[in-house]
């Protein structure tokens, strides 16, 4: 049934900016992004937002919706409250750039310090072969669509404004797809600990909860790299069996 | 079109218009519930342990003992400081609450509910940019979980022998009770919370690259898995059915209610 919602959407930059209120006329099935295209068709031309697929796989039109962090692709209008506005404003921890758009480029320049995989057998002319069982765990870290949601809702990064002691879930989630791929041969603990800063993450679980593609963040990537610190670092019964084997 | 008057604040708490508050509060109230009534049965000092002798089908000294899982193992000195006797249960409990203040979930849930760090997503919390998480003292020392697991492991192995103890009849031979039921239930959902914990989960194959090259690590690891994926039901239902346990094991040593014997053998 066609119904009309009221949207308060922010508009503004860097230096500021305020909610603006649109109407929009409801479709079933409708999600926020279809009532901001519909703004921008119908009502002003000049707000901008970023998407590109429309099916929650690119990870592009990352917005709090409500004040829930999510892609407006993948909420239905239907299932929020519409006897009060909706609020749409751009994620929060991240610079704005224009209304909705906001400046991500921090998550790329920090993913250039991760290093890369290392195979055990560099120079080995021989094929990789990986079992399905050695996969399976890495699998679910490869899912990541990089709407950096789970960057957004971090309180470390967000409200503390803390990335120079925490690289972020979204990372957590790169380093773990590579400390735990079978062939890889870095010793990555140090700079898990010091430079991408894992002991900063109190497991509070947002961004799982936010995670659209449903990856376990804090229980799969982030505590196992807990662990994995804690073995060089916090261990001393490991630290004597490593000087015994040596 | 309209302007309204509302500037997005970077200052405003939060923007959620749900009732976020609800989760944090229920975790606070139960969980200090739980510290109210351990730190009470602690220093209480009695009714944890005894033959009970109000068994309904049996006369007094026929059936085996129950004891309290917060007194257990039991110890028999009896120490006294300034005069006042030092509750046994001081010494043990230090080791099962180190566990569950330590555990992950644990974290999660009394960061939000006590220090407000946030208090739920997308809700900003108590504290500015001096944020050091778990770099620094004292709470670098969570660290230190995986040794507070160790202890817990062996209590487990302690409440199944309690289990046991429980159906041993003092005049020969052994049975069954609501007590022996109630404390069985009680290590089944410790031991499930115990063994699910994300410290076990590494040392069982968690730690390993290559589940290939390790398929008895592999087989572990996926079954602590299980367990791990619902560690917050088992650390819940852990801690109240352990009181509960407590609680029935007090109203039968201190008379109240007689624990019904299903059957000897």
């Amino acid at each position: 049934m066609t119904q009309t919602v009221t949207l308060h959407v922010f508009r503004g930059d860097s230096n500021g900016g305020e909610f603006r209120e649109y109407k929009v006329k409801t479709a079933p099935g409708m999600v926020v992004l279809d009532a901001i295209h519909q703004i921008q068709k119908e009502q002003d031309g000049t707000l901008a937002c970023r998407w590109n697929c429309k099916a929650a796989k690119c990870g592009s039109c990352s917005a709090e919706i409500n004040g829930h962090p999510g892609l407006m692709c993948k909420t239905r209008i239907e299932a929020l409250p519409t006897e009060k506005p909706v609020v749409v404003q751009p994620v929060k921890t991240f610079p704005i750039i224009k209304d909705l758009v906001t400046d991500v480029s921090w998550n790329y320049e920090i993913a250039k310090t991760i290093a890369p995989l290392k195979l055990k057998d560099e120079g080995s002319t021989e094929p990789l072969r990986m079992q399905q069982e050695d996969v399976d765990r890495v699998q679910e870290f490869r899912k990541c669509i990089e709407c950096f949601l789970c960057q957004d809702v971090c309180h470390i990064l967000r409200d503390r404004h803390r990335k120079d002691i925490f690289y972020g879930p979204r990372q957590m989630v790169r380093i773990a797809a590579l400390a735990m791929h079978p062939l890889d041969a870095s010793e990555r603990r140090p700079f898990i600990k010091d430079q991408a800063g894992v002991l900063a993450c109190n497991i509070t679980k947002c961004c799982t909860e936010v995670c659209p593609e449903h990856i376990k963040i804090t229980d799969n990537a982030i505590i196992p790299l807990k662990e994995r610190v804690a073995d060089l670092y916090f261990d001393p019964i490991r630290a004597l069996i490593r000087k015994v084997k040596r | 079109m309209a302007v309204t008057p509302q500037r997005r604040s970077q200052d405003k708490r939060t923007f959620r218009t749900d009732a976020w508050w609800i989760q944090p509060a229920v975790v606070a109230v139960v969980f200090t519930a739980f510290v109210v009534y351990a730190t009470f049965r602690t220093f209480e000092n009695n009714y944890y342990s005894a033959p009970i002798h109000l068994s309904d089908l049996y006369q007094a000294g026929q059936v085996g003992d129950l004891l309290s899982p917060l007194y257990s193992p039991l110890i028999p000195i009896d120490w006294k400081i300034w005069g006042y006797h030092v509750s046994p249960a001081i010494l043990i409990l230090v080791f099962p609450l180190s566990f569950r203040l330590t555990c992950y979930y644990y974290r999660k849930a009394y960061y939000r509910s006590y220090f407000l760090t946030p208090p739920a997503c997308a809700v900003r919390g108590l504290g500015g940019s001096a944020y050091t998480g778990e770099r620094k003292f004292p709470f670098i020392l969570q660290n230190l979980h995986r040794f507070t697991w160790y202890f817990a492991a062996i209590f487990i192995v302690i409440l199944a022998i309690d289990v046991i103890r429980s159906m041993m009849y003092h005049g020969g031979g052994w049975g069954v009770s609501v007590g022996t039921l109630v404390l069985l239930l009680n290590v089944i959902l410790l031991g499930a919370y115990t063994f699910g914990c994300h410290s076990c989960r590494h040392f069982c194959g968690g730690c390993v690259n290559s589940f290939s090259k390790h398929k008895g690590l592999y087989g572990l690891w996926r079954k602590v898995t299980y367990l791990n994926e619902r560690h917050q039901l088992f650390a819940w239902s852990s801690l109240v059915w352990v009181s509960l346990t407590d609680l029935y094991v007090r109203t039968v040593t201190s008379g109240a209610i007689a624990d019904h014997v299903f059957f000897r053998f």
